[in-house]
């Protein structure tokens, strides 16, 4: 099953490795990690979604919290909680394919970010259902480029996740 | 006090002195040249030289296992610090608190593939319970301080300090903080009253109990509440390899070993049990075998440990109690004395009438009559001539197995072995670190051929440090378990298990300065080891005992098997 898994740990060199090494060290899957500092420079906050059984994902949450460095673990995917993540597309926008991506564009709640006179860049923020869709709505043959951060989650209300 | 400033070198000695630290192991080289001179000047501990880094770390890691408090161990960069990985790891695995102070190129050298640079932290990462970079002379005390609490805490385990050469010439004011916290690091020490209490009310109901102690018990120094609530249950208890001594073993409540080459009676009594207790262990793959074929029983299981991650990670288990096993049991033992119920006395006997049947069959008879030297035969008698009293360190193999099966020991802390890496080359830095540590302790270095040239050149050590080791080697010129395999497994195909070309180990412990004897004979074996430990008693000597190349280690369960799926001879 899939889960997301938040975490807390010293905002210290090397933090991230440990982290990277112990999933692949053990075998575990890793969908996308993103990392970044918290309101406190000296703690990140990443956050991990991954799939495995019940058990495996014990043992994951289990072998994060050994690590020295880790000060909080919380799967997100126990509780109710919201996901969200970026996407920068490049997309053709020539010919009559320039107004056909300015609509989906706005179909999705996306906006241009970046204009040349071949192609738009389109910002688009959701769940990640929601980015691949547009993906798959869009012809392939006219996506030049994706970048995708993977998903940062949170609790809702008074699920909080704090030193 | 506080004005007078200490470069980071003085600043490593410092901490060592005052953490308390009587012995470290290590090899000069230029990233600590700082450290060494200042260790030169020092005399508030002993500095042993090895003659390879990977036996620094074996030395410092035995000191830890044989005393209970961190070894340390001191290597240079990039060749000094992977050399000193394979100790590093194999303390890992069994869980020894160590602190490894390793030089590193100067700071701004870091990244530019410098003269022996390797990323220490980097390659250390998931070999050590943690690691530390110093960037900042001022951080240093602190780090060090760090580095001891996390080794000796929770779980124990290895740590490396990665200290660059600038760092020890830079200065700063020295402080060694008395205690440090950490916010990311609180090892459990205290179990949860409710599940212990469920525990304690699991083992006086079971009928057919069974208590599975690993090298928790002795990392945990919790023997002696161990044994006491064992023999207030009256259960029967068997131990890993790690865990041997963590219950007396000449007591008829014990089993014996248990695992790949444990007995029956400890293997069925895991099997057939109703309630089984597992005390810091952590049901690996040579202790239980297929966790399937395991789980096909249906009993239920307790299991105290100090890592959480260890509990449900092979073996699903009823009651998970995370905790210092000793106040674990200790709140256990309260609760069982306070008469919280009642053993049912006649399911208990009906158990040991069919514990009896199983430990009936003898199955670690083997043949007395051979005109060859047995191997079990010459641990035996290394047993009576030392009175059971021995340290016995071991490389990794058949003759640990049967150091491991044939010396019954009685306490923690005496049997010292590389179980979870299975380390060969560890025996006699080993025993080095135990003899440093235990002066007038007799030390036994049980190994075989193989495993004995993996550091043979610390017989140099040795000399230096006029250790009284006896190496007692079991040389039946085959890498006996692969041999051991090869035959079982792969149609006796001996593909490079035969160790021709030996060296004559009476020369090269005589070249090395040290006493050699050669025992070709049953009726030499006692001779030899009552001189080894009487006449020879402050001489390092070499047994090379020429043994039955055909035995094997019995009972044996294969690899991928379940624990009632035994070889039997």
């Amino acid at each position: 099953m899939r889960h997301i898994i938040s975490l807390l740990m010293e905002n210290e060199a090397g933090a991230l490795s440990r982290v990277a090494g112990l999933f692949s060290a053990r075998g575990y899957n890793i969908e996308s990690l993103t990392v970044a500092p918290t309101e406190d420079a000296t703690l990140s906050r990443m956050t991990i979604v991954t799939r495995g059984s019940n058990d495996v994902i014990e043992q994951i949450t289990k072998q994060l919290n050994k690590l020295i460095d880790v000060v909080k673990v919380q799967d997100l995917s126990d509780g109710s909680h919201i996901e969200r993540e970026l996407m920068l597309v490049k997309v053709r926008a020539s010919g009559e394919m320039r107004e056909e991506m300015k609509r989906m564009a706005d179909i999705f709640r996306g906006r241009i970010i970046d204009v040349s006179d071949k192609t738009y860049t389109i910002e688009l923020t959701g769940p990640g259902s929601k980015l691949d869709a547009f993906l798959s709505a869009v012809d392939a043959t006219a996506i030049v480029e994706t970048v995708r951060t993977g998903a940062s989650g949170i609790g809702r209300g008074d699920r909080i996740m704090k030193l | 006090m506080a004005d007078m400033e200490l470069t980071g070198a003085e600043i490593v000695v410092r901490c060592l002195r005052d953490e308390g630290i009587k012995h470290v192991f290590g090899y000069p080289g230029g990233a600590v040249l700082n450290i060494y001179d200042e260790i030169y000047k020092q005399t508030a501990f002993e500095h042993i030289l090895v003659r390879h880094e990977q036996a620094a770390v074996h030395a410092a890691d035995a000191y830890a296992r044989s005393t209970g408090q961190v070894g340390v161990a001191i290597v240079t960069s990039g060749p000094g610090a992977t050399n000193a990985v394979t100790g590093i790891a194999t303390a890992y695995m069994d869980s020894i608190p160590m602190v490894v102070i390793s030089g590193q190129v100067p700071t701004a050298a870091i990244g530019q593939d410098a003269f022996q640079e390797v990323d220490t932290v980097g390659i250390t990462r998931p070999c050590v319970k943690h690691n530390f970079l110093v960037k900042d002379v001022r951080d240093l005390a602190t780090t060090i301080k760090k580095a001891f609490y996390i080794a000796a805490t929770g779980r124990p385990g290895p740590v490396v300090v990665d200290v660059p050469k600038d760092i020890t010439q830079h200065a700063c004011a020295y402080l060694y903080p008395a205690s440090v916290s950490m916010r990311s690091y609180n090892p459990t020490s205290k179990g949860h009253a409710g599940q212990i209490k469920k525990a304690v009310q699991m083992l006086l109901e079971a009928k057919r109990p069974m208590i599975y102690t690993g090298g928790g018990v002795v990392l945990g120094n919790a023997a002696p509440r161990v044994t006491e609530m064992v023999r207030l249950l009256g259960s029967p208890v068997t131990s890993t390899l790690m865990g041997l001594g963590g219950y007396p073993a000449p007591d008829p409540l014990f089993l014996g070993m248990l695992g790949m080459h444990g007995t029956i009676e400890a293997n069925m009594a895991m099997q057939h049990c109703d309630v089984l207790l597992a005390v810091g262990a952590r049901f690996d793959d040579r202790v239980i075998g297929n966790p399937k074929h395991f789980a096909k029983e249906a009993r239920r299981i307790i299991h105290i440990d100090v890592d959480p991650s260890s509990i449900s990670k092979r073996v699903r288990v009823d009651v998970p109690i995370v905790g210092e096993v000793d106040q674990v049991i200790e709140e256990m033992l309260k609760q069982i004395q306070a008469g919280s119920g009642q053993i049912d006395q006649s399911a208990l006997k009906a158990w040991w009438t069919q514990i009896e049947l199983w430990r009936a069959q003898d199955c670690m008879k083997y043949d007395h009559g051979s005109a060859k030297i047995k191997p079990q035969y010459v641990i035996e008698k290394l047993y009576e001539v030392t009175g059971g009293q021995a340290y016995v360190t071991s490389d990794v193999g058949q003759h640990q197995m049967w150091a491991a099966q044939y010396y019954p020991f009685d306490q923690p802390r005496r049997w010292i072995n590389s179980g979870g890496l299975g380390t060969m080359g560890f025996g006699l830095p080993a025993a080095m670190g135990v003899q440093m540590a235990h002066p007038g302790a007799q030390v036994a270095c049980v190994t075989g051929e193989g495993s004995i040239q993996m550091n043979i050149q610390e017989l140099s050590t040795c000399k230096e440090w006029k250790l009284p080791i006896k190496v007692i080697l079991l040389n039946n010129g085959f890498l006996g378990m692969v041999r051991q395999w090869q035959q079982f497994f792969y149609e006796e195909r001996y593909a490079e298990s035969y160790m021709t070309s030996l060296p004559d180990f009476v020369k090269l412990a005589e070249a090395y300065g040290h006493v050699g004897i050669l025992v070709e004979k049953p009726e030499d074996v006692e001779p030899a080891l009552r001189d080894a430990f009487g006449k020879y008693k402050d001489r390092l000597v070499f047994i090379n005992f020429l043994t039955d190349p055909a035995e094997n280690v019995f009972p044996m369960i294969p690899a991928g098997k379940g624990l009632s799926e035994m070889i039997l001879v």
